[in-house]
């Protein structure tokens, strides 16, 4: 599965456009590493616990959404992007989309 | 007074450790940033010189930062006459040269040449809206491009 975020894969053909797949995930923050946040945000500072479970989360869309252009016969997807949202306090969604395509 | 003395407290910290991890982060930063000046961050959509054969890949980096408590008083101060606000600016641009240079480590462990259609995206973390903007997340990502000649891409996202 090849994925970019541009409108063309590089040195292939697209054959047939299949459509928008997309895979999303919502995390909630452990609450351990909450407390540790909570006082990491006195100093400042990057918040690695919270780095690293939005980038899991965000591996976890991406997985999903090739599961899903997989399922519909694609081979590659093109135009991808991301997106994030807070939806309730301490939760996040994050989302992630793109078109599906077969290319030769 | 107690509670005084905390809040005192956590805004001498916040200054105290806050301006020393702020210095720390920009040498770091401007030294990585100038060991990576080779590998190119284009925002153009499409790959220059077409017929060359390319590999593509996506890469992203991405970073969770916090103000520290001596800017969220100072921001707050600064919020009732408006105009910039310098303490949450630095913050942001720390955050994104940051998530820059994580996506360029990514697309250098790939064995990439040059980044194309780089994209930013910035979104709020913690939920406790009453204090301030808290903790942000900022992504950046983009398609990795590395000719054809390298050794295929390694998938390890």
């Amino acid at each position: 599965m090849l994925i970019s975020n541009i409108d063309v894969i590089p040195g292939k053909n697209i054959v047939q456009h299949i459509g928008l797949v997309q895979g999303s995930t919502v995390r909630a923050k452990h609450v351990g590493k909450d407390i540790l946040a909570g006082l990491r945000n006195i100093v400042g500072g990057e918040l690695s616990a919270y780095t690293e479970l939005l980038q899991e989360s965000r591996q976890s869309a991406t997985d999903r959404m090739i599961a899903q252009a997989q399922d519909l016969g694609a081979n590659a997807i093109i135009n991808i992007r991301f997106s994030t949202a807070a939806i309730a306090a301490g939760a996040s969604e994050i989302l992630a989309y793109g078109t599906a395509v077969i290319i030769d | 007074m107690t509670n005084l003395i905390i809040l005192i407290t956590m805004i001498v910290m916040g200054f105290y450790f806050g301006r020393v991890a702020e210095r720390r982060h920009y040498s770091s930063l401007s030294s990585r940033e100038k060991a990576f000046r080779e590998l190119q961050v284009l925002t153009i959509r499409r790959p220059p010189n077409i017929h060359r054969e390319y590999h593509s890949n996506l890469v992203c980096g991405s970073t969770v930062v916090s103000v520290d408590f001596f800017k969220v008083f100072i921001a707050g101060f600064k919020n009732i006459i408006g105009g910039r606000l310098t303490a949450y600016e630095s913050l942001l641009e720390r955050a994104r040269r940051e998530a820059i240079l994580r996506m360029q480590e990514h697309a250098l462990r790939l064995g990439a040449t040059m980044i194309i259609n780089a994209r930013f995206e910035t979104s709020r973390v913690s939920g406790n809206a009453s204090q301030g903007i808290g903790s942000v997340e900022i992504l950046a990502y983009g398609t990795a491009l590395s000719l054809n000649t390298a050794k295929p891409p390694i998938p390890d996202r």
